[in-house]
Order: structure tokens, then sequence, then C-alpha cells
């Protein structure tokens, strides 16, 4: 059932419109995205934990939710904000609305929102804090309370909140016929709020995945007896992890093969002695042009990112491998002297395109070099 | 890797004149192509056969040539030329296929001339069904089953296999022309025979009927470092079944998540790599089961298309450019992305906030005996895009664009008849309004699962239109005043137009849009920026909606709006919007900002930088209005877009917008057949005599004192709707009976028909004091045709000096008395020496951009730059025609997609589109602009004649040529005795009335060549239609009129070896 809802910005603006899901306040900073599908993974996108999502396509909604194409087990945003719902749904495979699904994981979304506005209004001032509100006598005033409390993004570990607690053996191959590689060797998959898409990837690609907890020390992970370790996306900051930091330097000093993406390859760069830093509005969508330096090819990728790491910061024995067509930020680094590299966009795309699956490949194939060479 | 250096010149094939399935899409590819190419430096040689484009435009090539596109014309054209390379993907089908036929006959290899763009082999595996399919199943991608056959054998056995219903596509076709979809043996045997025949390769694809399935369609632009990237998805609302220029399409997709979505996308890559377009776009179609999510591949154009086209429109993304560009070397991150400043480059995905709805439109009134059900052969002739924020608002701007006195979702049903049987057939067999029946079915309490069931159509589309019929269910029940903010808000931002929500409120669309403004609901204007607001941009592209920020922010400049000619249709196409362009570039000369307001995706008029603004609306006055009152212009053009702004001008001058150029009285004094009889009389000038009836007494009354035979038809028609040439009182009776309402507000205009007239089309340029003719064109085909169908010639052909002199002096007696600033065109009579007045249009005419073509001068540009106070003089017009050079108009129609017509030329335009001819003589110009107009006409043989008793006073002259040129001649009695009566032999032939073996048997049996057959009165007609249709569909030449057999024999007289080939640039 829909409800008067408000959406506050830090700005001051309050912006009327109707509330669905859940009757529940949230905060975080809003960020748009400008993917035209794929609303089911990104709501579940970790990554987007103490975020408002702002969806530039208007009509949210549509192909309902499916079994199939959840990125985690909740919805990590805290809200979505888009222009409409539509008040019917229509897909083979959807079990259920947004709305209810919405409503389930105890999230608020607003429509009824001029969302290119509100785009507009964060591509020329950067991201900024929100609050959505069922509207009633006080949400007003609570709702900027709620705003002085939240911090902002900045310098805020995320990643050891949604990290798994548990490690677990991952299994499922990629939708739709779930493939899986014959490969034995293990991955081990250091969870900083992981896209199941990429571990379905993994599994199709390289071998048998573990999922271990963000905090896990270099002992522990290696007594699991990794091939190689993957280190996933991820919310929040990356400078304060100093956990994972610590953990990534001790296996770059003893050359485990190292992929990471997003959060991990911001955490593998500053292992590395890079430095990061917060971008104004960061790259949210499916559509973002990047180049492979080495072959010009311009690849089409996904993006979900808000801080990136500082492309003059790069040390010697690191060298950019990708960068971003859209403003020339740094996407991708590789160590000359260690198997370790990393990707800022999301080769796993779910949801966007596919052309950077191929990393995945290369890990596997880094991991089988560096296996011949010891 | 940059541009490439060994190539210096290229040669670019336009798509020709505009035929059902090719539109002016191809006009807007080929111009920005063009554009492209020689900004980069290349030299462009250009050949179209089509006058009516901006590409054949002198300044966007380097050496335009208006010649037929045909191999044998281009191979002198390269020889004359000699290009480095061939780019055919920017003129469509006809590009493509002319392309391969250079290649086949071995001309590309002679001259060395390289294809770009698109390879021999790729569009083979492209274009070839059966490679296609074989091309498909090597990488893995399923099509549908199906089978191939080259004959009726085969085709029965393929059949077998699949089952009923299966449809049925010709290779190598225009618009799937030819294809079908049958239900039952008989269907199917019909279907394949006239696909066979009209396939050039006599293949067929039979497939599996996919009848009910999703289909989509997604544009792909690759480069040579194989770049790819998706510009578009493209969601038919109207499911398989229906051929996707016939569907109303949706973009972006809306009701596929994004693993269906990608599956779509890794796909489309795939076969662009496998086919081998290297450097160009495409775009590949597919069919989704919706029980299941089966995906399989329709088919792959290796080229620019209609749906290119509307994804550029769509997400303002330029494609053709981009295309043209890659062919020559460059790749998509070496390119800008012209829209956001070039912040961005062109290697990435168009991403959109809004949603946009194309709907097609169609011209069956024009077709009465054609079969007007939606199949797999496409039959509309234009189409209309609205673009909204919601799918809701983005459809009803469509509707409301058409100019089907839509305002929405009209009832169109019938109260009489069974309407849930009615209901049941146009939901079942799509017609072109289903959408609307949609709506009636909802308004009579059908439910989405039984409309699901009978149409296809998806459930997320069939609950938006629920929710707009809901709306209006509860609007009708409501007063205009209850209307509050918050609802009259979310009623416009569900698209509802103001003259709906006044139907539906019984009040007026003014009363709405008072009741708006007192409200404060008024529309906001939002860029097509390609990237969703994500970057900033300056683009000039904007469209309304009705929520928050309004990003227009007029200038303070000097401006004036330009109204487009909305969509394409038979009687108004590319003509006007080639005229709208030219008005937009003149105001820029002028140092005004040009301001373009159409909804007609094909055009132009529609590119991102044709005008400084570009507002992508319906043009009705509600969106006109709003445009004026927020933009402020010194005042509005509306002479050169048809009968679109024309309609617009009486609520233009009460709003007190300023029109420019000719005063709208002038249209009235014009039009109104009172006022116009006294104009005539005022200056002297002889009408043909006529009359304007109310009842049948009055007109039988009335043509006795006219005389037979008579012209007559209902008054303010456009394109000659219903026009019918009456011979006997009977036959006047039957027509006020049958075909058209008589009555006190719907009165009949009988005129006198002038036999054995010439007629002449003359358009005047005025400043006001100076007038100028702009050109006379004589018409070939007598008086009777209409204008827009009759072949024509300038300079006239055979009118003497005098009659020239009085047709002149006529045409600026008009233009002086009714004050013309701009262009007029009129339509004169001559019978004998005698000049009588027929029709004047105080605007912008069909034949303005040919005549320009001619003269080489725009008249529209000189007439815009009139209208903004320049005088003639000050522009230095000049109307000089080249020396020594004959110029031949001829039209070109869509018989051939409606077989049961019965193709005759009338007195109602019928058309699509025209071709240009050029010669050192008239029957060169004439033998030219058959070829150009893919008319294949017989240089001797066996000539059938038959021809009206009117018309036997020309044997004595007709049949010596004939003979001379080795005819031999057949004919029915009657003619075949006046034959002999002078003199010739002739074979006697049964009519078909007359038992068999008749002459549709003998040319079944392709042993006549060239078919003289006049005919008038309606049973002589109905009776000899078999003859014409069996000539059409066994491709004989087939002339319908005696002055069209003597151009035919003039025409015969040349030699296409000897045929020149100039340049527009080096004619004029």
């Amino acid at each position: 059932m829909s409800f008067p809802a408000i959406l506050v910005l830090e700005d001051g603006s309050v912006i009327e419109g109707v509330g669905f899901g859940a009757k529940e306040k949230a905060v975080g900073e809003i960020v748009f995205n400008t993917s035209m599908s794929g609303y089911q993974e990104i709501i579940t996108d970790p990554s987007y934990a103490k975020q408002i999502i702002a969806f530039t396509h208007p009509h949210i909604g549509n192909t309902g939710i499916n079994d199939e194409d959840n990125e985690s087990d909740g919805i990590f945003a805290s809200g979505i904000v888009i222009k409409d719902l539509p008040s019917h749904f229509s897909n083979w495979r959807a079990t259920q609305s947004l709305e209810n699904f919405l409503e389930s994981k105890k999230t608020i979304g607003i429509s009824n929102i001029d969302t290119r506005a509100l785009t507009a209004k964060l591509r020329d001032h950067g991201s900024i804090k929100a609050c959505i509100s069922p509207n009633n006598a006080d949400s007003l005033l609570k709702a900027n309370e709620a705003l002085d409390q939240f911090d902002g993004l900045e310098g805020l570990d995320l990643a050891k909140e949604v990290s798994t607690k548990e490690s677990f053996s991952w299994e499922e191959g990629t939708w739709p016929n779930y493939a899986q590689t014959k490969n034995e060797k293990l991955i081990v998959a250091v969870d900083f709020g992981v896209k199941k898409n990429i571990l379905r990837l993994l599994r199709k690609h390289v071998g048998k995945v573990k999922v271990v907890n963000a905090q896990i020390s270099f002992e522990e992970l290696m007594q699991l007896k990794p091939d190689g370790v993957f280190l996933s996306n991820g919310p929040g900051d990356p400078e304060p992890c100093n956990y994972a930091i610590e953990l990534i330097q001790q296996l770059l000093s003893i050359n485990m093969p190292i992929f990471g993406i997003c959060l991990g390859h911001q955490l593998l760069a500053l292992s590395g002695g890079c430095k990061t830093y917060k971008m104004k509005f960061g790259h949210h969508g499916a559509n973002h042009p990047v180049q492979d330096l080495a072959s010009k090819v311009v690849y089409i990728t996904s993006q979900n990112h808000g801080f990136a790491v500082d492309l003059s910061s790069l040390p010697k024995n690191i060298e950019p491998t990708h960068v971003s067509l859209f403003d020339q930020s740094l996407q991708g680094i590789a160590f000359k002297d260690k198997p370790a590299f990393s990707f800022q966009g999301h080769p796993e795309a779910s949801p966007g395109p596919h052309e950077l699956e191929e990393l995945f490949t290369k890990f596997n194939s880094m991991i089988e070099n560096n296996a011949k060479k010891n | 890797m940059p541009k490439r250096t060994d190539i210096k010149s290229v040669l670019i094939i336009g798509a020709g004149p505009i035929i059902i399935g090719q539109a002016c899409e191809f006009d807007y590819s080929g111009a920005q192509a063009c554009k492209a190419l020689k900004a980069e430096g290349f030299r462009v040689i250009l050949v179209n056969s089509n006058p009516a484009t901006i590409m054949t435009d002198p300044l966007l090539a380097d050496a335009t040539y208006i010649e037929p596109i045909h191999w044998k014309s281009i191979e002198k054209i390269i020889d004359k030329e000699r290009p480095n390379a061939l780019l055919p993907t920017m003129g469509g089908q006809t590009g493509l296929n002319t392309a391969l036929t250079l290649a086949k006959e071995g001309v590309l290899k002679k001259y060395n001339v390289e294809l770009i763009g698109a390879s021999r082999e790729a569009i083979d595996k492209a274009e070839d069904r059966e490679l296609f399919d074989k091309t498909m199943k090597g990488i893995g991608i399923e099509t549908p089953r199906s089978g191939i056959a080259h004959s009726m054998e085969e085709a029965l056995s393929v059949q077998e296999s699949l089952g009923f219903p299966c449809i049925i596509r010709p290779s190598f076709t225009l618009g799937g022309s030819g294809g079908g979809v049958a239900y039952n043996i008989q269907e199917f045997k019909e279907i394949c025979e006239k696909g066979l025949d009209l396939s050039p390769t006599t293949e067929l694809l039979i497939d599996e009927s996919l009848l009910g399935w999703k289909e989509y369609e997604l544009e792909v632009v690759r480069d040579k470092n194989d770049n790819c990237i998706i510009i578009c998805s493209i969601e038919n609302l109207d499911p398989m079944g229906v051929h996707t220029g016939d569907s109303i399409t949706v973009a972006p997709a809306q009701t596929l998540t994004d693993k269906e979505y990608q599956i779509l996308r890794d796909q489309s890559f795939k076969i662009l790599r496998e086919i081998g377009v290297e450097t160009g776009g495409s775009n590949v179609q597919f069919g989704i089961n919706p029980e299941n999510g089966r995906v399989v591949v329709i088919e792959m154009n290796p080229r620019v298309s209609r749906s290119s086209a509307l994804a550029s429109k769509a997400t303002g993304f330029p494609i053709a450019k981009v295309a043209a560009l890659l062919s020559v070397g460059f790749t998509l991150d070496e390119l800008q992305n012209d829209i956001t400043n070039g912040l961005t480059p062109a290697s990435f995905e168009p991403s959109i906030d809004y949603i946009v709805t194309k709907i097609p439109k169609f011209a069956f009134e024009k077709f009465p005996q054609a079969n007007d059900r939606l199949t797999t052969q496409m039959k509309s002739v234009g189409e209309v895009m609205g673009i909204g924020r919601t799918f809701q608002e983005s459809l009803q701007k469509a509707l409301q664009s058409l100019e089907e006195d839509l305002n929405g979702f009209e009832s169109i049903l019938d109260d009489t008849s069974n309407q849930n049987e009615t209901l049941r057939y146009q939901l079942t067999f799509p017609g072109s309004r289903r959408i609307l029946y949609v709506g009636d079915a909802i308004r009579l309490g059908w439910n989405a699962d039984q409309l699901n069931q009978l149409t296809g159509i998806d459930f997320w589309f069939l609950q938006q239109i629920i929710d707009l019929v809901d709306e209006e269910n509860i609007l009708q029940d409501m007063k205009l005043q209850e209307i509050d903010f918050h609802k009259m808000l979310n009623l416009k931002q569900k698209g509802f137009a103001d003259h709906r929500i006044a139907k539906l409120t019984k009040s007026t669309a003014q009363d709405v849009r008072d009741l708006r403004k007192e409200l404060g609901v008024m529309p906001s204007f939002k860029r097509v920026d390609t990237c969703a607001a994500e970057f900033a941009t300056e683009t000039a592209y904007m469209y309304s909606t009705y929520e928050g920020e309004c990003e227009s922010r007029p200038t303070n400049n000097k401006k004036v709006i330009v109204l487009g000619s909305g969509p394409n249709r038979i009687g108004q196409g590319i003509e006007f919007d080639y005229c709208c362009v030219h008005a937009s570039f003149a105001l820029q000369e002028e140092g005004y900002e040009s301001i373009m307001i159409n909804c007609n995706p094909e055009t132009v008029s529609t590119d991102y930088d044709t005008s400084n603004r570009l507002y992508f609306e319906p043009i009705t006055e509600e969106k006109v209005l709003d445009i004026i009152d927020l933009e402020r212009p010194q005042g509005v053009i509306i002479q050169f877009g048809g009968q679109t702004p024309l309609k617009l001008s009486e609520t233009l001058l009460s709003n007190n917008v300023t029109i420019l150029g000719t005063d709208v009285d002038a249209i009235d004094r014009s039009e109104d057949r009172e006022r116009f009889q006294s104009l005539a009389h005022q200056l002297n000038l002889k009408q043909p005599p006529n009359s304007t009836v109310k009842n049948l007494g009055e007109a039988l009354q009335m043509s006795e004192e006219i005389g037979f035979p008579i012209v007559v038809r209902p008054s303010y028609v456009l394109g000659g709707r219903a026009m019918e040439l009456v011979h006997t009182q009977v036959e006047l009776e039957k027509y006020l009976k049958e075909a058209v309402e008589v009555s006190d507000q719907k009165p009949i205009l009988l005129d006198g028909y002038l036999t054995d007239a010439i007629e002449v089309d003359v358009d005047v340029i005025s400043d006001g004091s100076d007038i100028e003719i702009g050109g006379i064109l004589q018409h070939i085909e007598q008086a009777g045709i209409h204008s827009g169908d009759s072949a024509c010639s300038l300079p006239p052909y055979s009118l003497s000096k005098k009659v020239i002199q009085e047709i002149e002096s006529q045409a600026k007696k008009i233009a002086k008395e009714l004050n013309v600033v701009g262009l007029m065109n009129i339509q004169f009579a001559v019978q004998d020496e005698d000049v009588f007045i027929i029709e004047v249009n105080p605007r912008a005419s069909r034949t303005v951009p040919f005549i320009s073509k001619c003269i080489g001068e725009s008249l529209v540009k000189s007439a815009t730059k009139t209208m903004v106070g320049k005088t003639l003089k000050d522009i230095g017009f000049s109307n000089e025609l080249p020396m020594n050079y004959f110029f031949v108009k001829e039209a070109v129609l869509p018989f051939d997609k409606f077989p049961a017509v019965d193709p005759i030329l009338g007195p109602e335009m019928k058309s699509t589109g025209e071709v240009m001819g050029i010669g050192s003589s008239f029957g060169e110009a004439y033998a030219k602009a058959q070829r150009a107009a893919n008319k294949v006409f017989p240089e001797s043989g066996l000539a059938f004649i038959s021809v009206k008793e009117s018309d036997k006073k020309y044997l004595p002259n007709l049949l010596p040529m004939l003979v001379e040129h080795g005819f031999s001649l057949i004919a029915t009695k009657g003619t075949a005795h006046s034959i002999k009566a002078l003199g010739y032999d002739a074979q006697i032939i049964n009519k078909v009335t007359e038992g068999r073996p008749h002459i549709v048997d003998e040319l079944l049996n392709n042993r006549v060549n060239l078919l003289i057959n006049t005919t008038e009165g309606r049973q002589s007609i109905e009776d000899s239609a078999s003859i014409r249709r069996t000539a059409l569909q066994n491709k004989l030449f087939c002339v319908t009129t005696i002055f069209g057999a003597f151009a035919l024999l003039e025409a015969m007289s040349t030699n296409s070896d000897n045929w020149i080939y100039n340049s527009l640039q080096e004619i004029n």
C-alpha cells in the first residue's frame, strides 16, 4: 500500500512523494543510478549499504522480483527514490512485486519524484545526505534529526558490518544454466559485501569458492590453503579498513594470486601504497566506457563506486590497466612484480554488460601461471 | 588509429523515392553521412533519384547526382567520378541491393572501388535467409524453426513439418514485401506464389509461427577495434505477427529483467561479429516466448534502418553520422558525443530517463480494396513518436501526433453493431487502430487476461492502458471545476490532452487551458541528452512533460518557430520536411534563432542539429501554444508544413500569435469556393464551370448546366480524397449515394472536366511587392489525374510561348491580389490555347523541392527570408533554368503492396514518393525518371492497346510510332476495329468479360510486353481492373493515360548508353 512520504535532503529541500514498501524512515547518502534495467540486482547489492538510490529510469518495478536475480539475501540500500512505480508487474520469472519485496525487507521507497531534477542536483553539488520518511506530523523534524546524526560515508568502515559472520562454500554457477568449472583449485573470497554474481562467476571460471569474513587473519586464511584470493566489492570508505590492508600486504608478500573488484580494488591499491579519495558523485550505472590501456579496446561496464584510487599516487611497481572514458579516472591496476590485479567497475555485471567477464578467466590463468612458476 | 588516408572520395547511394518500407529516415541518415564525411575532408559523391531530399541539396555533397539508383547508371557515375570507396549502408535496402549488384556485375572490381561499412560477404550473410540461418546455428544462436523453399513444391513440404499458422517471407524484398501469415493451405499457396515472384532470388523463408511472442530490437554499433555498443533497445507493444514497421514500439525495453536483456545484448554482438559488420550500425530483431523466455533471433540488417533513425531520435545519439565515420577508419573512442558537448566519447551506451512510443500511420482510406489487416508485410506510410516521462504520457502524446482527430483513447466502437464480435475480431486480427479497440474493450469491462489472450500484448502495457481508461471513467463523472491542482497535474502527467479532458468533462479545451493556468499546471521541458542528466548539456532537443524543473531556459534572441509537417502520409510527405528544414536554415542565416516543432522521428527536421532548438512534440493547438507561451517568438511560420500547421492558423491568430508571410485570410480566399470564384471573376480569370451542391436534386440539376464529364468531390478535402470523375447522371447519382455523404453541412463540389486539357503546376514566390515565378511544370498525364500522381516536366515540353506568358501573368496577378509573402502554388489547365485556373494554394507545395533542384536555388530559403523582411532583390533571387536540360518528375506508387487494388491513376492521390530524371531532351529525362521509378519499359514486342472513346482520335499519331519502334499490336474488338480502319494490323483478343482465352490469359502467359490501357467510367474501370492488376503483378509496363503513352514513346527513342550524367554542381 502506498502512503504519503517525503524526501528530505541535506540542503534543506523537502520533496513530497508517494511512499511504498516499509513505512520506516531511512537515512543515507543519496546517489543516482543510470542503469535502465536491473533494479533487483541493484537494491540487493551490499555495496549500497547506507545509501539511498535514485533511479534515473522512470519506471521501476516493471518486472517484479524473481527468485534468481538477488545479489544478496537482503536489501542493503537504505531506501530507493523513483519516478514511477507501475501498478502491476509482468514477467514470466516474477514471483512478487517490488513493493512487497521492499516491505518484506523493511525498506522504504518513494515515488512520484522528479528524479531527473534530483540527478542534476547531485551531478552539480555532489552526493549529499538524504532521508525518506512517511509523511506525518513530526516527520520533517525527525528526518532532520536523522540527517544530523548521520555523518556520511567518509571514514566509515561498512565492510565489516555487512561481511558474513560464518565462512561458507559457494556452489552455484551463473543463470540460466548454472555451469561450474571442473577446476579443483580453491579461491578464498574475502567478503567485504560480496555480490552473489561474483561468486557465481568465480565458481564458473576459476574453481571452488570459500567465502570468509572480512576480518579473517592471515594465518586463518592460509590454513584454508587457497590457490588464489579474491577481494570483494563492498560499501563505504576503504581507508579505515586497516585489517584488510594488513591482510592483503601479507598475501602480497608471499606472492598469493589476488583479484580485487571495486572496494577490493581500492583495498589492493591501498595495500600497494596508493591513495584513495571520495568522488563528487561517483559512478553508478551500466553504460560507462572503460578503456583497456594496452589493447585500446573500450568496454561498456557496470559501475558502482563513490571512492576511487588516485591515478597520480601509483607507485612504480603498480601499473594502471584501465581508465574511465567519462572522467579519465583510474579503473584498473596490476602489480608488475606480483600476481595481483584489480578492477574498479563490476566485471560480474548483474546488472550490466558482460564484456569484462574475461577478467575472471584472466584470474584463473594468472593462478595457473603462478602455480607453474612455483 | 584515426581516419583512413588511403580513401579520398566516397560514393554514397541513397534510398531513392519514398515507398512503403523506405521513407525519409534514409534522408536523415544519408544527410548525416554526407555532412560527416565532407567535414572530414572526403570528396563525397552522392547518387539519389529523390529530389525531395535534403541529402541531395548541392551543399551536402561535392558531387550530387539525381540519377536512377540502378547499377548501370551508377556504373556511369563511377566511371566518371572514380571514387575510392562505396558506402552502401545509408540507403536502406535499395542501397545495399544496388551495391551488391554492382559487386556482382564486376563494376566495383573494374573501377577498384572498395565497399566500406559492410562487405559483400556480410551483406550476403545477413540478407540471404538460408545463409543467415546457417550462420546463426553455427554460433549457437537459435532461430525460429524454419525451412527454405525455392519452389511451391519445396514450400509445401516445409509447411508440412511446421504446421499452421506459419510465416512466409521472401528474400531480399523491401519492408518484408510479399510476406504474410498463413492459417490454411489456400492462404499458404497464395502467399508463396506471390513471394516467390517478388523475391529477386526466388526464395522463401518459411518460419514456425511466433505469433504472440514478445518482439525486441537492438540497435548496435561496432568499430574496427571490435568496440561494440548498444544504442537503444526497442520493445514492440504489438507482439510478433505484425511487421515492426507497423507495430507500436516503445524504447527502452520495459518488460525485461537485466539478465534477460543482457542475453539479447550478448547475442547481438555475437551476431555482428559473425556476420562481419566491422564498421557501422546494424539492428538485430529478437522474439521471446512470453511463457518461458525462449529467445530466437528473427533477423538483422547490416545497415542503418528505420529503427536506427528511431533509436537516434529516441536517445539523441546520431547513429548514421557515427556509422559513416566508423566506415572510414575512426573508432568509437576517437569520436565525441555531440550531445554532451564532447564531454564524453561516442563509445558509451545512452541511458534515457523518459519513454518514447512510436505509432505507425496508415493510408488504408486511400485503398479501400486493400486488405487492411496488419501482417508481416509492412503497410504503414509514416510514423510519429511521442516522448514522455512515463509510458502513458508518451503513448498519449503519440496518439495526439497522428493527426487523426485523436486526443487520446477515443472510442471508435460503433454502438449499434455487435460490439463483442467486432472487438474480438479487431483484437485478434489487428488493423491500424487496434490500440483504440483495446481501450474500447476495457470500457466494456474486458479484463487484462482476455485482452492478453486475444492480442498477445504484454500485461504491463495492458495495465497501463487500463489505468488510463479507468482514469477517463472517473473523469467522465466529474465537472471541470472539480479538478484541483493535484488531479490536474496527475492527468497531465498521464498525458491527457486538454481536448480529451474537455471532451470527458463536457467543457472546451480553452476552459481546460484556462483552468490549468489558474491552477499553475504548466508543462516543463526536459532535454534529450543521451545520459539521463549525468552530464550537464546544452542540447537543443527537448520534450514537454509535467514535473518539476523546466530546463528549456529560452533565450532573448530574435526567434521564429517553424511548424513541421507531422507524420508522412500520402499527399504530405518528405517534400514538406524539406521545406521546413530549409526554412530553419534560412532563419539561421538571417540571424534568427530557429525553433522547430515536429513529431516525425524519420525526418531531418527532427535531427538534433538542424535547428537552434527542437521541440519534439505533437503539432497540436495545446502543445504549440505551450511552446509559444514559453518562447515568445517574433513569429511562427505555417507555410511549409503542408496542411498540418495550416489547421492551427485560426487558433494562432485568436491567441495573437504573429504568423509570418502571407495573410491567413488568403488561404480562406483560395479554399472557400465562393470567395475563390469572386476572386477569379475580379481578376478576369477563367475557371471550369463549377458549382457547390447540397443534395442530390441540386447535383443533378447543376450537372446539366455544367455538362459531363464532371469532377466531383467533397468540399475541404486533402490529396483529392474521394474525388471522382463521373460521365453520366447515373454515375453521379451512384457517387452521391455510395461514396460520400452530402448535406447542408457537407456540400459537394462539381467541376466541369476539361477534356484533354494539359495541367500545369506553378510555384510563385513573392516578397509582397516583387513577384517571381519559381517554375512552371507541365504535367504529362492530362488534367483529371491528381497532380501528385502525374509525371511532369520542367521546362514545359509542349506549351506555346503565348500560353506560358499567359500563365505567368495570371499567376502574378493572383499573387498580387492575395498579397503573397513567401510561396504560392497554382494549378492551371490548358485546353487548346485557353488557360483555366483550377486551384490556388498560398503555401509551399509538393513541387517546391523539385523546382529548387532544377533552378539551383532554394525557393524555401528565399521565401523564408522574404517573410522576415528581405526583398527578392536583397536576396538576389534568380529562377533561371540551366540551358539545354529537361527535368522530369515521376510519381512512385505503392500498388505492389496492395495487390487487390486497381493500379489506375485518378483524381485521388495515391503515390508515396517521387523521382527526378535529368536529360538533354524531354525523352531522355522521362526515360531516366522511369528507370529511377524502377519501371522497366520494353524496347519492342507486343503492345496491347485498349483506349477509351475520347482517346481514339490520338491513334493516328500513336500507331505509326509504335510500329516504328517494332511493336506489333493486339487489341480488344472495338479498338482493333479502329486500328484496322487506320490501316494497321492488330490481333484481336477477348475482353475478360467476353470468354477465354482473354487478355489476362495473354498477360499471364507473358505474351504481352506493353499495355496502353486508358479507360473511363466506373463500370469500364471496374471491368478492366484485372488487366492492370495482372500487368502490375507480372511487372509489365502499363500506361493508363494517352499522353503517358506519347511520353513513353519519346523515352524509347533515346539510347540509354548515351544518357548524360551530370552532377547538380555541374548543371547549375
